[in-house]
């Protein structure tokens, strides 16, 4: 090791900065962020490749099932996982709780997600992201809704899917909703965005960049009914940057396989024999449910505005 | 994610006499970095499998999850092939998690993981702690000179101790080592792809133009 003989960092050193928020996003794309309800999982989710894990109390497809309102973890839920694994760890708060989010970044989690699974706490505001030095996820459904997030300071997207059913068709939606309207702004005559950044219901200024740059400003990755490996390729081939899979995982006959089949899938998402190979023998998938038998009420995707 | 140039599909010499450099697209920040090298002039493709590594003249392993790319590049046959080549000479740069697999030793690290080496260092994981402790500073690197560089730390690694032959391109003011070179190898515990200041990645390319 060298020593120092002077002082070799100039300026200031900064957390909690937008590129430090953002930028761990940037490390996780190409990767699988899998929901974990226990430590054990935590490890299972590791060994098979997760780029990180999400820790929550019951996975989306029990929330749904048992109903009642679900919530923040338990902190000591929170910490056995953290005690568990070395990759990042991420937890939910409700949407608007402020502070199950003050919570969770003093327990140390590595991101939160202020997500629609869990019963929301504000059915007017969401978190005012800006204030927090822990980076936020969070999801949505069409394009304004993510300028919306980001606006108030979300360091990543997901889409939001309809999680805990299994069923892809509503993350394809989303993720095809999203990325066409961001097309769609590239196209446009600099004097149509004004309309359309009132139609989109999102800051004018961030319009403008997506029209410009063609892309969103954080990292977009893709949720809610993921479930096989070709699912998770689907999302890659369609735009998305990585891949969240929740209930599909350890609600499957064979998670430790199955998990690891869809961390290769996503890595070759472009390669119909690599996804044909992994998805060889992995044993029941998650039940699911179709969509479109969900009554209205309870579908998470439209909490969150 | 659009399909990504691969060394299969990138005609030979296209670029005339530029170098080729693979990005290890496994997982993490590839883009930039093929982003970068391309600015910079450079014939840059993504290399996934062991046959897109036969034509190029450097390499560079993104940040992203060690562990992960760990995983990836023994299952797909990369590993080996790759160990062989950097013995051999092959110029390779890697930022944060491809610090992490260019060092010899991983502290900190999961059970079982295991890294390309090369580099006659140990490192540890996650060294600053979760992310809440990620930050961005000014950087002194003299080899690079003036003005310092900004360098990203996300989740980072840092340097537990140099063996021989290895030579420190920057520490920070408590003296932890973020940034090595020896011989053919370079590795950074920051992100230099993120920021724009693209003097790392050229000093990377000049490495593999003399290698050639």
């Amino acid at each position: 090791m060298s020593t120092l003989e002077t002082p070799s960092q100039t300026g200031r050193t900064e957390h909690g900065s937008s590129r430090v928020k953002r930028g761990l996003a940037e490390m996780l794309k190409g990767g699988v962020i899998m929901d974990v309800v226990n430590a054990e999982q935590a490890k299972i989710a590791e060994e098979a490749g997760a780029v990180a894990v999400m820790a929550l109390e019951r996975v989306p497809a029990d929330i749904r099932s048992q109903g009642g309102v679900a919530r923040m973890s338990d902190p000591d839920l929170i910490d056995g996982i953290i005690g568990a694994v070395s990759i990042p760890v991420m937890a939910k708060a409700r949407i608007g709780h402020f502070v199950e989010a003050q919570v969770l970044q003093v327990l140390g989690v590595d991101y939160i997600d202020e997500s629609e699974v869990l019963s929301p706490a504000d059915y007017v505001n969401h978190i005012d992201k800006w204030k927090f030095q822990v980076p936020f996820v969070c999801g949505a459904t069409n394009l304004g809704e993510a300028l919306r997030r980001i606006n108030e300071g979300a360091a990543m997207i997901r889409s939001k899917g309809e999680a805990g059913t299994g069923d892809v068709s509503e993350a394809t939606k989303h993720i095809r909703k999203i990325k066409s309207e961001i097309a769609a702004l590239s196209s446009m005559s600099k004097d149509e965005l004004y309309v359309a950044a009132k139609e989109l219901q999102a800051p004018y200024d961030l319009v403008v960049e997506i029209a410009e740059t063609g892309t969103l400003p954080v990292v977009l990755f893709t949720a809610g009914g993921v479930a096989t490996p070709a699912d998770a390729a689907m999302m890659m081939q369609l735009g998305a940057d990585g891949v969240f899979v929740g209930s599909g995982i350890f609600k499957s006959g064979n998670p430790a396989e199955r998990a690891a089949a869809i961390v290769k899938a996503t890595t070759f998402f472009d390669d119909p024999s690599v996804v044909a190979e992994v998805s060889r023998g992995l044993g029941e998938a998650m039940v699911g449910i179709n969509v479109s038998d969900v009554a209205a009420p309870h579908r998470l995707a439209e909490r969150g505005w | 994610m659009s399909p990504l140039p691969t060394a299969s599909q990138s005609v030979a010499g296209s670029r005339g006499n530029a170098p080729r450099v693979g990005v290890l697209a496994l997982q993490g920040d590839f883009r930039e970095h093929l982003r970068v090298l391309t600015s910079l002039g450079a014939d840059a493709v993504s290399v996934r499998r062991p046959e897109e590594i036969a034509d190029i003249d450097g390499l560079v392993i993104p940040g992203g999850e060690s562990s992960v790319m760990d995983k990836l590049s023994r299952a797909f046959g990369l590993a080996e092939p790759l160990r062989a080549a950097i013995a051999d000479g092959l110029p390779v740069y890697g930022t944060c998690a491809g610090l992490i697999m260019l060092a010899d030793g991983v502290l900190d690290a999961i059970a079982g993981q295991q890294t390309l080496g090369g580099l006659s260092i140990s490192v540890r994981r996650n060294a600053f702690g979760n992310q809440l402790d990620s930050f961005e500073t000014d950087l002194a690197v003299p080899v690079l000179g003036d003005p310092p560089v900004h360098a990203v730390f996300i989740r980072a690694p840092v340097v537990e101790s140099v063996g021989d032959g290895v030579t420190v391109l920057a520490h920070l003011d408590d003296g932890r080592v973020v940034a090595v070179e020896s011989q053919n190898l370079l590795g950074t515990a920051f992100h230099p792809e993120v920021t724009g200041d693209v003097r790392f990645h050229e000093y990377f390319l000049d490495k593999v133009r003399a290698s050639r």
